[in-house]
């Protein structure tokens, strides 16, 4: 184990991954210099420029020369610098990559990561700072992942790397610096399969990402009220793990979704949904969400604060559960 | 079909306008392939009107010359991206025009296993990675194949075919630069046959055109009348040689024109009907039908590469009418490696 940063464990999978498969390289904006959050810092000096490729803003060509050099017998991983960015880059994304392996019946697979900078950063405002996962669940062909710790980056980036899926891999920006414990071992995480955060008996608090941070203190504060929450790390959100989900829900039979990006149309419904089809009897309470307002993200600080989910906002939903429960 | 020549070989091939070292061998096989490449589209066109076309196809008719002088001095395992219009790229490049026509149909043994069409055409075994039902999208991923060959040394190119509308779309602008910038052995080829859909592409684009778009990204820029089988030819062969030494991206133009409507159920009536007329005296395969006679080529053979492509084609059209529908279950399979695509659905 080394102790490392959210973005080192990365940079870290990446490097493990080149060194392994030559035909692994990164291309994207600035990444000579290292990428703008330095995700990609000292890598190009290992591989040189070729494989660590600098690219010009053209997010239309990064995303889709990629998918050419993935169907080409490559394995691009693709950084779009921020996810607000890959925008540029919706008909290379979702009409090419996540379609071409089932439109040519199965001629060719797509093997490419797009790395995608997301969420609430620093006042970066409306254009730098959104989280779009749920749109990407929503296309057949892409696997999503959402990772939330340094040992998760890096276990997480790897399975991405050999995936021979598109990948669309959104890291959370306010947690670059974040430090953990990281295997030096080549891990390797698959899809689809929960961690559990914690372990509790009266609420199951389902979240990703930053947000399960968030949802960790909302846990930790619920504690002291004498509420034992347990918190489970989705990781992946096509495929997710549903059995991680229902088990948990049929143990403490209230559920609790919370994420940062917006509520409407969010993942969250999606999980509501799932556990209300399946195990209506189980639940205690009605499923709720602690998701983001329907607005742009603001640039002042107490602005951007508004539609930010807080462990308290989660605290006080969750407390109302147990109080309307039996 | 074996070549032979008439009786009037030499006198005519001495006194006749064709092109010094003309080899007559080279245009005879491109002239049995123009021929394919129309008789699978009149084919497509009578299969379209039968009612057994299910999507929208977009015939190739009075383009043969480019199809096949770009895509028959590609080699195997070149990679070729092509468009909607895309059934001449895919036959000159070496898919079987059975498995063609069964996608066509939507029919168990498509090349697509009835799953992409004809807008999805691909054959991988031959190097075709695709038409694409996004106008200009190709361009992008032609750029990336060609990148692909670069990062793995290879000696092979990829070669992109886009219509004309295509360069009024953002990929044109990014995926040129980008061949430019990364110095990738890429082909590009424009086919200027005058229209986007209904509307007459000159109509809706600024400037000088592609040529002149392309030679302002710095990429080496030809123009061709892509009517012209040996215009097309020799500027594609030697373009294809500057690529494969190392000499980065070409763009060639080619004018050309839609002979048919924009899909072949578009009776194409915003424009003039003497317009069309004369554009058939241009017809490509006529064209190259001349030379060969004034080279001393038979016309019964070079009749014989029509009537033998007609029933070539007839003959894939009835098997492919005969064929089942795919099988059911592939609806839900190559979606990808992870989840199950019925969770949650019915
Ligand atoms: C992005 C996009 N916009 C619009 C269309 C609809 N469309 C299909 S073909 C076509 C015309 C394309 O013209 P051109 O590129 O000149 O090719 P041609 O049909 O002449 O071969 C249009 C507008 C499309 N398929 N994709
Ligand atoms: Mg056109």
């Amino acid at each position: 184990m080394t102790v490392m940063t959210y973005a080192d464990a990365a940079k870290a999978a990446l490097a493990e991954e080149m060194r392994r498969d030559p035909l692994v390289w990164a291309v994207g904006e600035d990444l000579g210099r290292g990428g703008v959050f330095g995700q990609y810092k000292g890598l190009v000096e290992e591989f040189g420029p070729d494989r660590i490729s600098d690219a010009p803003i053209s997010e239309a060509a990064i995303m889709g020369a990629s998918v050419g050099a993935a169907m080409a017998g490559t394995r691009p991983v693709v950084e779009m610098r921020f996810a607000d960015f890959a925008l540029c880059a919706v008909d290379e994304l979702v009409n090419q990559a996540a379609k071409a392996r089932y439109m040519l019946g199965g001629q060719t697979n797509v093997p490419m990561v797009i790395r995608e900078p997301m969420g609430i950063w620093r006042s970066s405002a409306a254009q730098h700072s959104q989280s779009l996962e749920s749109w990407y669940t929503h296309i057949p062909g892409l696997v999503v992942v959402v990772p939330s710790t340094p040992a998760d980056n890096k276990g997480l980036l790897k399975s991405a790397i050999r995936s021979d899926d598109p990948v669309v891999y959104l890291e959370h920006k306010n947690i670059w610096g974040v430090e953990g414990d990281v295997p030096d071992e080549d891990i390797l995480l698959p899809f689809g399969k929960a961690r559990i955060e914690r372990e509790g008996a009266d609420i199951s608090i389902v979240s990703w990402s930053a947000q399960l941070h968030v949802a960790s203190e909302a846990a930790e504060n619920l504690q002291k009220k004498g509420i034992s929450a347990e918190v489970i790390d989705l990781r992946t959100l096509w495929p997710w793990d549903k059995e991680a989900v229902f088990s948990s829900v049929e143990k403490t039979g209230r559920l609790l979704i919370t994420h940062e990006s917006v509520a409407v149309g969010g993942f969250g419904a999606e999980i509501a949904a799932t556990v209300s089809e399946h195990m209506f009897k189980a639940l205690k309470h009605p499923v709720r969400r602690c998701a983001a307002p329907r607005v742009p993200i603001s640039y002042a600080p107490p602005l951007e604060d508004m539609v930010r989910v807080t462990a308290n906002n989660i605290v006080d939903v969750a407390t109302t559960m147990m109080d309307s429960g039996n | 079909m074996v070549l032979r020549y008439g009786a009037i070989e030499k006198e005519i091939f001495l006194s006749s306008s064709i092109p010094v070292n003309f080899d007559v061998e080279r245009y005879f096989n491109h002239h049995k392939m123009m021929n394919r490449i129309r008789a699978f589209e009149e084919t497509a066109a009578t299969a379209n009107n039968d009612g057994l076309v299910l999507g929208a196809i977009h015939l190739s008719i009075g383009q043969e010359a480019i199809a096949s002088g770009v895509c028959q001095n590609l080699e195997k395992d070149d990679f070729l991206l092509s468009t909607h219009r895309g059934h001449g790229h895919t036959l000159a490049k070496g898919a079987d025009p059975q498995t063609m026509m069964l996608e066509l149909l939507g029919r168990k043994g498509g090349i697509c296993q009835g799953k992409g069409g004809s807008m999805h055409i691909a054959d991988f075994s031959v190097g075709m990675l695709g038409a694409n039902g996004v106008v200009s999208a190709n361009i992008n991923i032609a750029a990336g194949a060609g990148h692909a060959i670069k990062l793995k040394g290879g000696n092979n190119i990829s070669c992109c075919i886009f219509g004309d509308g295509a360069i009024n779309r953002g990929p044109f602008l990014e995926g040129l630069n980008w061949a430019g910038v990364f110095e990738l052995p890429v082909l590009f080829v424009c086919e200027k046959n005058g229209f986007a859909s209904t509307t007459v592409t000159e109509a809706m684009t600024s400037g000088e055109g592609g040529k002149q778009r392309a030679q302002s990204l710095g990429i080496p820029a030809e123009e061709v009348d892509g009517n012209d089988i040996v215009e097309v030819d020799e500027c594609v062969r030697q373009n294809i040689k500057e690529i494969r030494s190392g000499g980065g991206p070409r763009f060639i133009l080619c004018n050309t024109y839609r002979l048919h409507g924009h899909t072949a159920s578009d009776p194409a009536l915003y424009r003039e009907q003497e317009d069309v007329d004369e554009a058939w005296k241009n017809d490509p395969i006529s064209k190259c039908r001349d030379l060969l006679k004034n080279a001393g080529v038979l016309d019964e053979d070079l009749k014989g590469h029509q009537t033998d492509a007609l029933s070539e084609m007839q003959a894939i059209y009835n098997r492919a009418k005969q064929a089942p529908w795919p099988e059911l279950q592939l609806a839900y399979e190559d979606v990808q490696d992870s989840g199950d695509p019925r969770e949650e659905a019915f």
